[in-house]
């Protein structure tokens, strides 16, 4: 077989994985690309191969949580059965995160039971844990931060692997923590929770003008309940736990710690790549490791040596044959199809592979069929991990 | 035949990847034919709208962005939550510089993210202003406006605005706003579609997202099953070649007697593999395919195109829209 990139380096994703320096691999692209096939896949490899491996899903689809025994939505990662080890006694636990739960667990862990009761039933709460935008990246940033103590503290595991939230951007699984964060030690959460302090401190005539006016504002188009809860809420967290700002930090941090490698996952299609050299650029500028891009569902061929233009001029020719010289120029027509998918694919990956030459890339061929057992799995981890 | 001449807001949904915007795109030039005037809306901020038209960035104004076939026209508009509410409260209240201001200071981001409702309201309601032009009968209204909406997994959550701002304000500026939004979302002038590919989540999204749209009794239109391959075998070759009908080795001898270059037995064994691959996916497609026929909803079929889409694949798949009927 050809090479499907001429000029990247390969991923090695074994060695990744195998690296018992690395702790964390997260896994991250645009919807669609099959991220969390790609991550239960790299976790199943690596526990096969003697890593204890936890693997951290946000939504998986529904036949393949039912394959790695997640049916339960407890927020607890639950063994995985029917490993076969090639090496060592590895192990794989399995969950698919509960954004809400993951949050009223952070809550009952830092306030007295009262207070936290309190929290749980603010309706402003209630909307914050459930559908608030970005609170799913936050919480899964979260759950890995508590995974990754429980690992270091008991050696439960010492390999976990993250699939990321399906955000509009990939951007959004690094970004939408700290947004949440500032937004929650912002100064006009402040100001809702204590308008009178807020002013008394100076911010400035025109500031607490604008202030005033702004909660004024609010109050009529949103409610006035709904400030009351926003401020009720405040104040309770306030004297719970420091700052959301410094926990989504924490977690950044252990972002940037060479315990971890990104994985990008993209499929060779334009609006995947893009989004994937958005991802790469910003892994750099913040010092994040990146291990490589995951490139799947690549156009396979079987006889890379007949181009799509001897194909096709053979089919020509087979058109006015028999039924079997028809079928023939069938089958040579749909192999000139195939190059030409698998010619327009790497054109696009050529794209990013010029303006990011030094990024190691691994394909995964389009499969033909879904992937929702652990066999398959195990598949999908032999493609992924073949050099 | 999909008669959606008394439809005038239609919003496209589907699983991320699977070509919603391609498809709301594609929809706006269908119904822009023939001298008609559409707006093509988008709400996540994503600029994928400006990326197909080849366009600059679009701006918080509506921008003529196509011709479309018949003198029709195709306009954008990339709707901003702040810009909106910005426009709104501007509409009830003098704001002057105060407007600016709350602006600078991040009030009105601020506000948009303290009610995630609010942003939903904001972006739907910009869409039911520009659809009740035309009920006004206003100069600057349009056949159809298309909302290249959020994925199936938030569209029934974003449409329903009563129940979003049920929790945010019982009387107000504000629920009026939702009135007069929820009096176009739940009318027959409003039709839902999801876009969806032939593969096994994808479908089960798009059946969960009609579910969810019907238990919230908005109204669904059709379902769009985007990028389908045409089999390059016929019923008889496909028979073959699952039976073994033809010899790897007789493959191998046609193809070299028309041409092809290469060890007889490679070719046999490789265009045979090739073929099982495609039966393989062609069989797991016939199986999503047939769930979809099962939901009792008009289906549209647009081709996989293996150039990609850019300006002129948009007017082939209006092209096709039009065939099937779409009017």
């Amino acid at each position: 077989m050809s090479a499907f990139t001429a000029t990247a380096p390969v991923l090695d994703i074994d060695a990744v994985v195998m690296d018992p320096s690395v702790h964390i691999v997260v896994c991250t692209g645009s919807g669609g690309v099959g991220k969390t096939t790609t991550a239960a896949a790299i976790a199943l490899r690596a526990a096969e191969h003697g890593r204890k491996v936890c693997v951290l899903t946000i939504d998986p689809a529904r036949r393949l949580a039912q394959a790695m025994g997640i049916v339960e939505l407890d927020n607890t990662p639950r063994p995985v059965e029917g490993l076969k080890r090639a090496k060592g006694e590895g192990t794989l636990d399995a969950m698919m995160l509960d954004m809400k739960r993951t949050f009223d667990d952070v809550v009952e862990r830092h306030a007295d039971p009262d207070r936290a009761k309190a929290i749980l039933e603010n309706p402003f709460y209630q909307s914050l844990s459930s559908s608030f935008a970005g609170t799913q990246e936050y919480m899964a940033m979260e759950k890995l931060g508590q995974l990754y103590a429980q690992a270091q503290a008991d050696d439960t595991w010492d390999l976990i692997v993250v699939d990321t939230p399906p955000s509009r951007t990939a951007l959004d699984f690094l970004d939408a923590p700290a947004r949440l964060g500032s937004f929650l030690d912002g100064r006009f959460i402040r100001v809702l929770s204590s308008p009178a302090r807020g002013a008394g401190r100076g911010l400035g005539r025109i500031a607490s003008v604008g202030f005033g006016f702004f909660t004024s504002v609010l109050s009529k188009i949103l409610g006035s309940q709904v400030l009351n809860d926003v401020g009720s809420f405040v104040a309770a967290i306030d004297t719970t736990f420091g700052g959301f700002r410094e926990r989504a930090d924490a977690t950044y941090s252990l972002l940037k710690d060479p315990v971890t490698a990104f994985v990008v996952v993209a499929a060779p299609e334009a609006d995947a790549l893009r989004e994937a050299s958005y991802f790469v650029e910003r892994l750099h500028a913040d010092g994040m490791p990146l291990a490589g891009l995951v490139l799947n569902r690549v156009q396979e061929v079987s006889l890379p040596a007949v181009s799509r233009e001897q194909a096709l001029a053979a089919a020509e020719r087979l058109e006015e044959g028999d039924a079997s010289s028809r079928l023939v120029g069938a089958l040579l027509a749909l192999h000139a199809e195939r190059q030409a998918a698998r010619a327009r694919q790497q054109l696009l990956t050529a794209r990013f592979t010029s303006a990011h030459a030094s990024v190691p890339i691994t394909t995964v061929p389009a499969l033909a069929g879904d992937v929702h057992d652990l066999a398959s799995l195990r598949e999908v981890g032999e493609l992924l991990a073949q050099v | 035949m999909v008669n959606w001449s008394g439809t005038t807001l239609h919003v496209v949904s589907g699983k991320g990847g699977a070509g919603k915007t391609t498809v709301a795109a594609a929809l706006a030039m269908c119904l822009a034919r023939d001298g008609k005037r559409t707006l093509v809306m988008e709400v996540e901020g994503r600029q994928g709208i400006a990326q197909l038209f080849d366009t600059p960035p679009l701006p918080y104004e509506e921008r003529r962005i196509a011709i479309a076939p018949g003198d029709g026209e195709v306009w954008a508009l990339a709707v901003d939550a702040d810009e909106a509410l910005v426009d709104y409260l501007a509409s009830f209240y003098s704001l002057g510089r105060a407007g600016s201001a709350m602006r600078r200071m991040g009030a009105i981001d601020f506000a948009t993210t303290l009610a995630p409702g609010l942003r939903d309201v904001l972006l739907t309601g910009k869409a039911c202003e520009v659809v009740r032009r035309r009920i006004k009968r206003a100069p600057n209204a349009y056949d159809a406006v298309i909302i290249d909406a959020p994925p199936t997994g938030r569209i029934a959550q974003f449409l329903n605005v009563s129940s979003q701002v049920s929790a945010l304000a019982k009387t107000g500026p504000i629920h009026r706003h939702a009135e007069m939004v929820m009096g176009v979302i739940g009318s027959p002038q409003t039709s839902v579609h999801l876009v969806t590919l032939l593969e096994e989540m994808p479908v089960q999204e798009t059946i969960d997202g009609i579910a969810e749209l019907r238990a919230a009794q908005l109204p669904v239109g059709a379902v769009f099953v985007n990028m389908v391959r045409t089999p390059m075998l016929d019923d008889r070759q496909s028979s073959r070649v699952r039976k073994n009908g033809i010899s790897k080795a007789r493959i191998g001898e046609l193809a070299a007697a028309a041409g092809i270059r290469q060890p007889a037995a490679d070719i046999g064994a490789g265009l045979m593999q090739e073929a099982r691959d495609h039966l393989r996916r062609i069989d797991l497609e016939a199986g999503e395919q047939a769930r979809i026929d099962e939901l009792g909803l008009p289906v549209l079929t647009l081709p996989y195109l293996a150039q990609g889409v850019a300006l002129g694949e948009l007017y082939a798949l209006a092209e096709t829209m039009h065939e099937e009927g779409i009017q």
